[in-house]
This record gives structure tokens, sequence and C-alpha cells, in this order.
């Protein structure tokens, strides 16, 4: 019996041993360099030939029955004729029911430019599907992208069982060591290299610190990043701002770089970590009560980009995640500073796990799991020459322009709603310019503006 | 979470929205799952709200009225039947094959867009388009734009355009008169893609 013991100890130590040597090795010092074996990319090829062999599978079971496979809309197929309002209403008077006069009468057949403009929307509109994750062409063995259940033959549920072992009983606890490990240093070593006093070995040493955290973390996600343009990356005294889709965009950006980050004080874990970071090199930490005041906002972050030797700051203008189809408005206050911007575009891979966080379906420890539990994160980020404010160009302005740049590069469309929408209603005032233009098409330029009881 | 939508509509509900409405098996499928991701409250059922939510047709100036349309009298929950009888108004004439069902009328003739948009005009479904409810249509149509009288004036001689038996309101068979030029087979038709 107590052979036998000793015999389970030995054996439990020595592949402890080789587990954080295997670790340490392969993941901790290529993390701690910025090198890379290469690994992470061979699984992704992997990973893609199976997926299309399970796809494939799929359609060949869903022919058998003699149906076909859900596809969802790619951007190509969507035929959406964006006529403008006058456009139709002048084709409606040509055709229309005879009247003499020239555009400018009521016809009963006006309405159904709304009743189709509202009924097309039902069917499929810009704004609710950015909020909801991005529908796959090919299935990825993970069921929570699935929609042909009753295809899958037995062979594929196999696949899938195995999926999920590799999944939860091997990426799962390993992911979740090396955060524990890339968070805990990160809290240790910065707390560390707070005491330094202020000067170049400090922001030398925080510098690599911060970077070899980071990329400890990155390797947790198993994110495969590449960065595209390096030449363009923010320099001190700017601002960086990028598009929305998950917290670990902030992970994926800080790897490559080191930023200043904005935000809100918070409580537990997070505020520890914040508050150890904020020791090494200065980040923006707002109190709650001091969000709504916007001047003092705008006054921390002009004061910070004034100092050269302060890190960029990083931003995200949206305000809120989007699934990474599409840019929405983005927040004018960043833009208004007056400092050089450095556009960014992250776009992900849909295929090996989605990133997007869906904050009103799932909370943050929930998110994290289904990260840690997907296949990989594969992104690329696109370093975007920097923009200043032109003359004649307002803040709102310039923000749609960073806005469009960010789009085109990353491949997502450029919309001009707000990432709000995705919690409140939209504005009313939205539908009386609606009105506005309609009246205008009817009454033509001699309109009698007095105010009525609507 | 997600669209596993198409796992929880059978094949045989499918066969029978197929048969009364003329979409096709992938329309049909695709449709669900959009019914699906609007059904927040996952009973199966949309309400108002459910609609409201899609911010391009809030600013619709008449997006209550089409919910409305959608929603049979004094009901407040509609269905995926309901949901596809309602949209298969709008399927282009061309898609019907040669081969239906010859006795029952499709729900996307002629016919039935008009009588969809005459709906659309009355308020109170008694059949008659009467002046106030014309005015009440206009000024959601118009916003605070334009003054009563001049709404007014408008609602007068579109009306009088129309009426041809004198009781000052308009019938589902006068309106079909008065837009008997207009092609409502395009206008009230959109692209459901296959």
């Amino acid at each position: 019996m107590f052979l036998f013991d000793n015999l389970l100890c030995m054996l439990l130590g020595i592949s402890f041993t080789v587990w954080f040597t295997l670790l340490l090795v392969f993941i901790i010092v290529p993390a701690v360099f910025g090198v890379s074996f290469g690994i992470r990319r061979l699984y992704m090829n992997t990973l893609l030939k199976i997926f299309e062999w399970a796809t494939l599978r799929m359609e060949r079971g869903a022919k058998e029955k003699n149906q076909q496979l859900y596809k969802p809309y790619s951007n190509g197929e969507k035929s959406k004729e964006l006529a403008s309002l006058e456009q139709e209403m002048q084709e409606m008077r040509r055709s229309g029911s005879g009247s003499a006069l020239g555009g400018a009468e009521f016809e009963m057949s006006d309405i159904f430019h709304f009743c189709r403009r509202g009924v097309e929307s039902i069917v499929d509109d810009e704004v609710t599907k950015r909020f909801t994750a991005e529908e796959l062409e090919s299935w990825n063995l993970l069921t929570r992208s699935n929609y042909n259940f009753n295809h899958i033959s037995t062979r594929l549920t196999v696949l899938w069982g195995l999926g999920v072992l590799i999944r939860y009983g091997i990426l799962l606890p390993l992911r979740v060591t090396l955060a524990f490990t890339g968070v805990g240093l990160l809290v240790f070593l910065t707390s560390l290299i707070g005491l330094l006093p202020n000067g170049g070995m400090k922001s030398f040493l925080s510098e690599k610190a911060h970077l070899m955290c980071y990329r400890i973390c990155v390797r947790a996600l198993t994110a495969i990043i590449t960065y595209h343009d390096s030449e363009n990356k923010p320099k001190n005294g700017g601002i960086c701002v990028a598009n929305h889709t998950s917290p670990i965009d902030v992970i994926i950006l800080s790897s490559d770089g080191c930023y200043a980050m904005v935000g809100q004080v918070h409580g537990g874990l997070m505020g520890v970590i914040q508050r150890a970071m904020v020791k090494a090199c200065p980040h923006i930490w707002f109190e709650r009560s001091e969000v709504k005041d916007r001047h003092l906002v705008a006054k921390r972050l002009s004061d910070h980009v004034a100092d050269k030797t302060k890190l960029p700051i990083l931003i995200f203008p949206e305000g809120t995640c989007i699934n990474n189809t599409s840019v929405m408005m983005f927040k004018k206050g960043s833009f208004e500073i007056g400092c050089t911007v450095y556009p960014v575009a992250i776009k992900y891979d849909p295929r090996f796990g989605d990133a997007f966080w869906n904050s009103s379906k799932f909370g943050m420890v929930n998110y994290l799991l289904h990260m840690m539990s997907s296949w990989a994160i594969v992104c690329s980020v696109w370093y975007l020459p920097p923009m200043s404010r032109e003359e004649g160009e307002d803040a709102v302005q310039f923000a749609n322009r960073v806005k469009a740049a960010i789009a085109r590069k990353g491949g997502l469309a450029d919309l001009l709603w707000d990432g709000g929408l995705k919690r409140d209603k939209v504005k009313e005032v939205f539908k009386e310019e609606q009105q506005k233009l309609y009246s205008k098409v009817l009454v033509g330029g001699n309109r009698t503006r007095e105010p009525t009881a609507a | 979470m997600g669209s596993r939508a198409s796992s929880l509509l059978r094949e045989e509900d499918i066969e029978e929205i197929k048969k009364e409405t003329g979409f096709s098996h992938s329309q049909i499928t695709r449709l669900y799952s959009r019914f699906h991701s609007l059904d927040k409250g996952e009973n199966g059922a949309l309400s108002r709200e459910d609609f409201q939510r899609i911010p391009e047709l809030a600013i619709n100036p008449l997006g209550d009225r089409i919910i409305n349309a959608f929603f049979p009298e004094g009901e407040d929950q509609v269905n995926f039947r309901g949901f596809m009888r309602t949209l298969a108004h709008f399927r282009p004439v061309e898609d019907n094959e040669k081969n239906k069902d010859p006795t029952a009328e499709p729900l996307n003739s002629r016919n039935n867009k008009l009588l969809f948009a005459f709906r659309l005009y009355d308020l109170d479904r008694d059949d008659k388009i009467s002046r106030d409810e014309l005015l009440q249509v206009l000024r959601m149509m118009v916003g605070v734009n334009i003054s009563d009288e001049q709404l007014g004036s408008i609602a007068d001689r579109t009306i009088q355009e129309a009426d041809t038996n004198g009781d000052m309101s308009i019938s589902f068979s006068e309106f079909i008169k008065v837009l008997e030029k207009v092609d409502v087979e395009q206008k009230m038709s959109i692209r459901f893609l296959h």
C-alpha cells in the first residue's frame, strides 16, 4: 500500500515537472522574448481542413435526405434597392392614377413606399444583426454555431465528441493556467516596478513587463494574430482608435505595443489589476462620477497627450461591442482633442471561435469560458496611417472619416447607426427626418410651417 | 443561443406553410431564423415591442401601422404561421408556379396586396376609409411639417376624386379603381432570397 502511494506521488511529481517544463519552454519563454515556434499556425491549418471535411459530410447528409443545408446570408448576396424617397415618389407619379398636376400632390399609392420599406426591414435589417454572433458558412465543430442538427452523421458526432474532449479536457485547463500566470505576473511585476523612481529605466522595464504578460495572455487564448503595416504603429502623444468587438481587443493590441488605457475604476480583481498597472506607467482611470463630466474627461485626455513621454491612449469610440461585421457610429469625444489619431482595424476570423461579447446575453466569466474553450482566436490587425483633423472639418466629420477608413481596411460594413441601439430605442428625431422628407415631396417648396398638434 | 432555429421547425409545418404561402423550403427556414432572432422572449411568438426593436422600422412614419398588420384583431402576439402569412403578401407575383391550387387565391395576388394597403388606411377595420382616418394616416406620414388646413384640403380632394357613391368615404372597390393604373405587383413586392 505504502509503496503504491509512493509510486503514485513520484508519478504525479514527474508529470507535473514535465508539464511545467513544456509550458515554460514552448509558451512562456517565447512569450517573454516575443518569438514563436509556429505551432499555432500549424494547429490552425489542420483545424481548417477538418472543418471543411465536416461541412462536406453535412452537405452529403443533407443531399441524401433531399434537403438543402441552411446557408447564412453572405454580404455579396443581399441586394437592397436604396432608391431615395424622392426617386420613388417621382416614379410613382409617372405611373400614377392619372393626376394632371406634376409631383406635388398626395396619391393614395404613396403609402406603398413606406409599406415596402417597412416590410423589407422586418425581413432583414442592417442593425439588429450586428448585435448577435456572425453566422458561418462551414461548421466549426462547436455546438453553439450549428444550425443543421438533423444532418449530422455518426462519424461527425464522434468527431464533435472528440473535439469537446480536447477543448474542455486539455485546452481549457492549459489556458486557464496560462491566464492565471499571465495576470499574476502582471500584477506582481508592475507593483515591483512601481517601487522604482520615475525615469528611463522604469519606462523600459515597465514596457518589457507589460509586453511579456500580455503575450502570455495571448497564448492563454491561443490567439493567432497577424499584424500588418507595423510602420504605422501609434506613437507617444497620439490617440489610437480601433473597432470594438470584445474585451480581448485590448490584449491583442497591447501584446504588440504599449498603450495607456482609459476606463472606469472597477472593484474586485479588475480593480487590483488596474491599481497595479498604474503604478508602473500612467494609465487613465476614471471614477464613476467623473465619467459623466465630459469636460473633465476631455481635459485629462488632452493633458495626457500633451506630455510626449506618456504612451499613446487606446480608445474604442463605438462605446460598445459590435459583432465584427460592421463598424458603427464613433462617439466624437476622442476626436475633439485635436491630436494625431492612429486608426487600427481589427478583424476576427469567425471560423475558429467567435470573439464577439454579447453582453446582454452572457456575463464576463461565461464569455471568458467560451473564449477559452473555442479552438482558437484568429485575427488580423491593420495599423492605418495616422490622420489629423483637417481645416473646416468638425469632430463628427473627422470621426466618420476615420470610421470609413477602418471599415474599408478591415472589410467591414460602414454604418451610421449608433452602437447604443443594442440597448436603447432609436431616437424620435430620425423618424421626424423621414416625415420631413416626405412632406417636402408632397408640398414642394411652399410649406406653411405652423406648429400643429400632431 | 445563436440560431438553432431550423431544428425547432418541423418538416410538416414547413410543408403546410409552403402550401399556404408559396414560399420555398429554404426561404421558410431563413425566415424562421429571422423570426427566432427577433423573438427576444423566446416564447415562439412576436409582440409589438419585438418589431419596434428594429431601428429601420421604428423610424418609418407608418411603422406602427405596418406592425399592426401582423396582429389579428385584438391579439398581442403573432406566431410564425401568422408572420409568414402576412409576409406572403409581399412575394413577387412572378414567383408563383403555374400548377398551384387554382381554387384559392394566392396571398400575393394583386387584390390581396391592395387589400393589405387598404387596411393600413382603414384604422377601425370597418372596410371604409373615412376622412378622419385618412387625415390620421396623412398626419403620421408628414409629422408636424404641414398645417391642419392644408392636410384637410389634401384629404378632401383625395376623397372627392375617389368617392363614386357619395358616402364621403372610400370603400375597397373605390380604392381599387383609384389605383387601377398603378403597378401594384411591383410596388408591393420585395425580393426574398432563395
